[in-house]
């Protein structure tokens, strides 16, 4: 029998081996829950490195092509164009770290917007294998992460928490084919299942072929699953095709439409209302919070939506102001657009409301949104302090509502 | 430290050298293999086609041509991956245990020192790999799991490339004798 063993022992021990994992399989398949303890082991591992590497990405980089740049600064030209290098490169740096700013305040501001508990959390690695449609975030048990909870931006729903463990978390995500969440249309209010299929797109299950459903609608949660609370908007359908008992329809998923990096895992989750009123496809503004110390509400521009919008709206009252007919006869006089209407505290005050005339000595400056109220005490309601990237990064990162407020309320 | 010929085969196990390797090297590698597995997609998405981790596997199989402890590292960094997944534990560490024996037979017999036979083997097994990954899902958790043929070849090709290069960097990481 020992000789027997030891002229066979590489296949007894490559049976033995791969005879206790049928039975890990056997147990994970079964009851759902495998040996814990190793993957505790294999994540515990693998995550610090991956949250040490993310932390270095940013910072380590950008110092390591900074210092190659400085050693090559040898003559006037070479320090010039290194130079200019440099300037780029903390340009890019300094607009990541903007970028991120405004991510970590969109966050912030949705934070503050919806009544769920969440706790923001970053994406350090991928799942493994390969065409993975999962991630793991830096936040595990020891930040209250437990399985089962809803994980989102706010653009929409991202996934779900599969598994939580002390230094991070597993997120299926919502293109995964285990993934599905019970959703509802915003127009007919069918409902339906939605479910991933591996690619970019889901599809929404389980809707009647006499439940209207068009290309452009919304999908939102409808809370039906007990992970993702009501009114989290989910996707946009792209295709519905006829089909018995069920329609078939494919929905774009908005959670992961701008890329993933940084999210929110609710923690508390709350069922809101799913918003009535039509979803655009185009980024919102979202208008800063209101001054502390309010100024003069005449002062609030009433031009709505984009940043163009409000500066028409701005020209357009300089030549009623002025009697000017704009569209009227080409060759005619032009209005005099270095007597923008200015309000109290030297800022061009918006459009329909009727504008006093440039107080005397006052700048006539085109008050751009940017611009800082000269009046301490009176900081302007309709300026945005944020700089232009921030802007769009916080128009995309808000929920297409509307101007009125994202649809999450 | 070349002692290759122009001969494939080998006419006998004695013939082949085994290739020593510190121990931090096999602990080290494997590990750095599946964090560029779970870290690196996140920036560059179209790299999650490497599978660095087999490619490991099988290197170390080859080299040592130890059957015992390839398939041993195998079901290590295999049950690693499971745990980085969402797969349960075992899907992926059978299957490198199984591509260690494997690999680690096959490098008894061949001169794995050539790079034609590196990449000959490293296409091979990254076919067994998939396909056997394919047969576990199908057959033992009962789900469909999507084998394109064409795709797979592709990606085995590029693979193979991958790992001769990789081969060669990590033949530097050998113990001279």
């Amino acid at each position: 029998m020992e000789g027997f063993l030891n002229r066979y022992r590489s296949i007894t021990v490559l049976l033995l081996v791969i005879f206790a994992q049928l039975i890990l399989v056997a147990v994970g398949a079964k009851t759902k829950q495998d040996v814990r303890l190793i993957r505790v082991w294999s994540v515990s591992a693998v995550s610090p490195v991956a949250r040490l590497l993310e932390g270095a990405r940013g910072g380590g980089i950008g110092f390591l092509r900074r210092y190659v740049m400085l050693h090559d600064a040898e003559n006037e030209n070479r320090r010039l164009r290194d130079e200019n290098g440099k300037l780029k490169l903390d340009n890019i740096f300094l607009k990541n770290e903007l970028g991120r700013a405004d991510r970590a305040r969109a966050l912030e501001l949705f934070q503050t917007k919806t009544a769920s508990k969440a706790v923001a959390a970053t994406i350090i690695m991928m799942g493994a294998g390969s065409n993975s449609m999962e991630v793991f975030v830096d936040r595990g048990t020891t930040s209250g992460i437990m399985r089962g909870m809803a994980v989102v931006t706010p653009d929409g729903i991202v996934g779900i928490v599969r598994a939580a463990y002390p230094t991070a978390s597993e997120v299926l995500l919502v293109t995964d084919p285990d993934f599905a969440a019970g959703v509802i249309s915003q127009k007919t209010q069918a409902r339906g299942t939605l479910k991933g299929e591996g690619t970019t797109i889901c599809k929404v299950d389980y809707v009647p072929t006499e439940d209207k459903v068009e290309v452009g609608d919304w999908f939102f949660t409808s809370g039906d699953d007990r992970v993702f609370p009501s009114g989290f908007p989910v996707g946009i359908v792209k295709s519905v095709r006829a089909s018995q008992p069920f329609q078939e329809i494919a929905v774009e998923p908005v959670g992961l439409k701008r890329g993933l990096e940084d999210v929110l895992i609710l923690t508390e989750a709350v069922h809101q209302d799913i918003p009535t009123a039509p979803m655009g496809n185009q980024p919102i503004y979202i208008a800063p919070p209101p001054p502390l110390s309010g100024g003069p509400l005449t002062e609030v521009p009433t031009g709505t939506g984009t940043e163009a919008d409000k500066l028409r709206s701005i020209y357009k009252s300089v030549g009623e102001s002025q009697s000017f007919t704009y569209g009227g006869d080409p060759g005619g006089r032009t209005p005099d657009f270095t007597k923008m209407p200015v309000g109290a505290n030297g800022q061009v005050t918006g459009a329909t409301k009727p504008a006093p005339p440039p107080a005397p000595g006052a700048s006539p400056t085109l008050g751009t949104p940017g611009q800082a109220s000269p009046n301490p005490a009176t900081p302007p309601v309709s300026t945005n302090p944020q700089p232009p990237t921030v802007r769009r990064s916080n128009q995309s990162a808000g929920a297409p509502g509307g101007p009125g407020g994202p649809p999450h309320q | 430290m070349s002692y290759s010929n122009s001969r494939i085969l080998l006419s006998s196990q004695r013939e082949g050298q085994v290739s020593r390797f510190r121990a931090w090297v096999i602990a080290v590698v494997p590990l750095l293999a599946i964090l560029f597995q779970v870290y690196v997609p996140l920036f560059f998405q179209f790299l999650s086609i490497l599978e660095l981790p087999l490619l490991v596997v099988m290197y170390f199989a080859i080299m040592r041509r130890n059957q015992i402890g390839a398939l041993l590292l195998g079901a290590v960094v295999g049950l690693a991956q499971d745990s980085l997944s969402k797969n349960p534990l075992g899907i992926f560490g059978i299957v490198n245990t199984l591509v260690g024996y494997f690999a680690a037979s096959v490098g008894m017999r061949l001169d794995v020192d050539q790079g034609v036979i590196r990449m000959l083997l490293s296409f091979f097994f990254y076919l067994f790999h998939q396909l056997m990954r394919w047969v576990l899902v199908r057959a033992l958790l009962g789900q469909e799991l999507a084998f394109e043929v064409q795709k797979t070849l592709i990606l085995a090709l590029l693979n193979a490339v991958v790992g001769v290069s990789l081969f060669h960097f990590l033949d530097k990481l050998r113990e001279r004798s």
